[in-house]
């Protein structure tokens, strides 16, 4: 019972959590409002779908199984290069102007809404390929050129070139794939492969494997952050901007790349969480707005600019809405007096727990406004 | 400090987006006031018909399918040669305006409908918040709403006409059957739905109809629309259902919710194979498809409209709506319930012969119909008598239809189970009874 419930805590604080990563990222530590976090966990869960489909071709149809780690790396990438023109266009004209930023970025998650509705997802997968291609291609050829004065002229071919990629592979899919070819606002269905579904029985308890899935796809994206953070030295750099922007850049950090590269990866790891989420329900344009509200709460409950916050808060809220919303406290302890467990039935709903949660968090945001693990040190901006 | 110019900029910028956008939507409702009117010689005369449906926003899926429904029966009437009202032909022409899945704006543009475009009729609404917004419009206008949806009842409007199943046209069979005639007879039921008025006041309802039958509801317990989350919802479900072997499950979740509901609980063991059996309220053929039927296969349904319906009424209106919009689509209860309006609608102004409201209202009550769902009639409380109909949702799709009632079930808008309107009806064409009367 005890394991069953805390399980159960840990599943749907695992959710919160791989939502929330990319946004504690954002939002932690580079300060960016960004309310187009879900739009980008939907692009996420679309490329999920995308890549079902493309995995029954008959080409590809005897790796079928293994097509939600493929995802994972694909969601990754597609949600990170979108995250970094989103960056590269709107959010560098507006670091330090909160509500501008919040208003673009709003107007941001209504353009990809509506974006996934009206066109078909392979002209879609088309325009995203050839975004990668001509973000990274010139990347590729050497410094020399680099620093050659010819290198618009690289940049502007590789560009063409991918534009070129782009439509081919648009249309190559929407041949292939008939599924894609059309728009339509309507959710699609992620089914998770055969050996993802029922349960499996741990220590007498039966656990549903999508859920456990999703715990290792969080674990995985946890460690990988925080070893990406403490260990590399673009991880250092990024430490260094966000604790000092100006004292970071006069020691020589190029400030212009870190935020791109923090931006991306915060996107990269919205897409991660989308793949998580299609797992769980259906893929539609909505799908991101869902969780939005839940992510900031969370970021805002951990200590803005804490990865550790963020996970403690995303468990706590995680096993909270579990000991709430399913009234275990009353199996816990049955002959409770009544007028207690007449307030605790009461609660003992989903709508009701999300409520009580709001108002918990609420009440210790009075306490301690910078929530659990605030950030210490010297902030130039603050 | 530097904040001016930046303001001043921004008015300039948003004072020209407004012109844009005042320019792009004056276009946009030129073009939507189309309609596809063609004045062929065969008329004498045209007349306009509102229909008033989200086509943007959430509820766009399901309202389209109304809109599309509406208009198949529009033209059907036209080619047989429209509307007779007092010896003239009359074409039926229509004007689609978009509620956009927001109710306030379903208010706003039924006015528009009444007073500027001067329809006589308003084909509309699907959710119950865009018909309780709609409803004081139309009541102060003296207008006439046509509503197609299943719904909660307890409520019976002079300028409103439900076409769709009153709860003891759908839970309430549905409930007796899972309770005596399931494989899940005598077993306990536990209720889900999403948290607003439908789900809570029909599982009122269903609660109050298992005290009487002898029946034992386990757990109830809500979703906010927009939540996913449907974790604790099942260790809730197994706690309270599992003792007895599993149990029933009555489901009125909303459009995605269900799709995170269906694909949890088949994860965590909660199957028909395994004893559990949902019974839903508001998935029908196309929710099949979205969800997948994989999900779906062995447990039920309930509605009025089936379309494995095997008469050739049902066979035609499903033939004829893959024709006109493409052989991948279907037909299920509310198009149906959309498409009988159009028609009782016609029939009713023919035999009032005249577009006046309060003359029609009159020649309505009575008005029968050979549906697709077989015969319907409007009866005095401005509801339909329907038959109601079981089903089993099919591994491929769709229903095997198990049980009907015998011959149609009249509508109560009142609910004899609620204790709040116990003993109460409605009846319009008795001025001494009206909307709520003690029977």
């Amino acid at each position: 019972m005890l394991l069953d419930s805390l399980f159960n805590g840990v599943a749907i604080g695992s959710v919160l959590l791989v939502a929330a990563l990319g946004l504690a990222i954002v939002f932690g530590l580079m300060g960016v409002i960004n309310l187009a976090h879900g739009e980008l966990m939907m692009l996420g869960a679309y490329t999920t779908y995308v890549t079902q489909l493309i995995f029954k071709l008959p080409l590809l149809k005897p790796y079928y199984n293994s097509y939600v780690i493929v995802s994972i790396f694909f969601a990754f990438i597609v949600s990170g290069v979108v995250g970094i023109l989103l960056e590269k266009t709107v959010i560098r004209k507006l670091y330090g102007s909160p509500l501008e930023t919040l208003l673009a970025t709003w107007g941001v998650s209504l353009i990809l809404q509506q974006f996934v509705r009206s066109v078909p997802l392979a002209y879609g997968t088309g325009l995203v390929i050839s975004l990668i291609i001509g973000l990274f291609l010139p990347s590729v050829f050497s410094l020399k050129i680099k620093e050659s004065i010819n290198f618009k002229y690289v940049k502007f071919s590789s560009w063409i070139f991918a534009a070129l990629a782009g439509v081919l592979s648009g249309n190559l899919i929407s041949s292939s794939v008939s599924k894609l070819s059309r728009a339509s606002a309507r959710n699609v269905d992620v089914t998770a492969p055969a050996w993802m579904r029922g349960q499996v029985e741990i220590l007498g308890t039966a656990f549903p494997k999508t859920r456990l899935m999703i715990i290792i796809i969080t674990l995985i994206s946890v460690i990988a952050i925080t070893l990406f953070l403490n260990q590399s030295a673009w991880g250092m750099r990024i430490r260094a901007v966000t604790q000092n922007r100006e004292m970071s850049d006069c020691l020589g950090i190029s400030t212009e790349k870190v935020d791109v590269l923090t931006f991306g990866i915060g996107s990269g790891l919205a897409g991660v969480a989308g793949v998580a989420v299609s797992l769980l329900g259906s893929v539609g344009p909505n799908v991101g707005g869902n969780y939005i509200v839940g992510c900031f709460m969370v970021v805002v409950l951990g200590g803005v600019g804490n990865l550790l916050g963020t996970i403690f808060a995303s468990f706590g809220i995680g096993i909270m809405t579990d000991l709430i919303g399913a009234g275990r406290l009353l199996t816990i302890w049955p002959d409770m007096p009544l007028p207690l467990s007449n307030t605790i039935n009461f609660f003992a709903t989903t709508s009701m727990a999300r409520v009580m949660i709001f108002a918990l968090i609420v009440i210790f945001l009075q306490f301690k406004p910078t929530g659990l693990f605030p950030q210490k040190g010297r902030m130039v901006e603050s | 400090m530097g904040q001016t110019p930046n303001l001043n900029e921004f008015m300039r910028i948003s004072r020209r987006i407004l012109a844009g956008l005042a320019t792009a939507s004056l276009a946009v409702s030129v073009t939507s006031c189309g309609g596809g009117s063609d004045t062929s010689g065969s008329f004498d005369d045209t007349v306009t018909v509102g229909i008033l449906h989200s086509l943007s926003g959430t509820m766009a899926i399901s309202e389209s399918t109304l809109v599309d429904t509406e208009k198949m029966a529009i033209a059907e009437i036209n080619a047989a040669g429209g509307v007779t009202v007092g010896g003239k032909s009359y074409k039926i022409d229509y004007i689609v305006e978009d509620g956009a899945s927001d109710w306030p704006t379903f208010a706003e543009k039924s006015k528009k409908l009444i007073d500027q475009d001067g329809v006589p009729v308003v084909f509309g609404g699907w959710t119950s918040a865009s018909r309780k917004a709609m409803l004081p419009v139309y009541e102060s206008k003296d207008a006439f709403l046509y509503y197609p949806i299943q719904y909660e009842a307890q409520e019976c409007s002079n300028n409103i006409f439900y076409t769709g199943a009153s709860p003891n046209q759908q839970s309430e069979p549905a409930t007796d059957f899972m309770y005596k005639r399931s494989p899940a007879a005598g077993k306990p039921f536990f209720l889900v739905g999403s948290d607003y008025v439908f789900p809570r006041t029909s599982n009122t309802i269903t609660k109050e109809q298992l005290k009487s039958l002898g029946g034992k509801v386990v757990g109830e317990d809500y979703l906010p629309l927009g939540n996913t989350e449907v974790a604790p919802i099942i260790s809730k479900i197994k706690k309270a259902l599992a003792p007895s072997g599993g149990g029933v499950i009555i489901n009125t979740l909303n459009g995605d919710q269900n799709v995170a509901f269906f694909k949890q609980i088949q994860d965590a063991g909660i199957t028909p194979s395994n004893g559990y059996y949902v019974m839903n309220y508001s998935i029908a053929e196309e929710e099949i498809s979205t969800i997948g039927p994989e999900f779906l296969e062995g447990h039920y349904g309930a509605w009025n409209y089936m379309m494995s319906i095997d008469t050739p009424e049902s066979k035609k209106f499903a033939a004829d709506f893959k024709a006109l919009y493409g052989s991948d689509r279907v037909v299920a209860d509310p198009q149906e319930s959309a498409y009988n309006m159009v028609y009782l609608w016609k029939q009713a102004v023919e035999d009032a012969g005249t577009f006046e409201n309060s003359a029609v209202r009159e020649a309505l009550v009575g008005q029968t119909f050979d549906a697709p769902q077989g015969p319907v009639e409007v009866m005095p409380n401005h509801h339909l008598a329907q038959t109601v109909r079981i089903g089993l949702i099919k591994p491929e799709g769709g229903f095997e239809i198990l049980e009907e009632t015998d011959g149609v079930v009249f509508p109560q808008a009142w609910n004899q189970f609620e204790p709040s309107s116990k003993g109460y009806a409605c009846d319009w064409t008795d001025p001494s009874k009206g909307e709520r009367y003690k029977l």
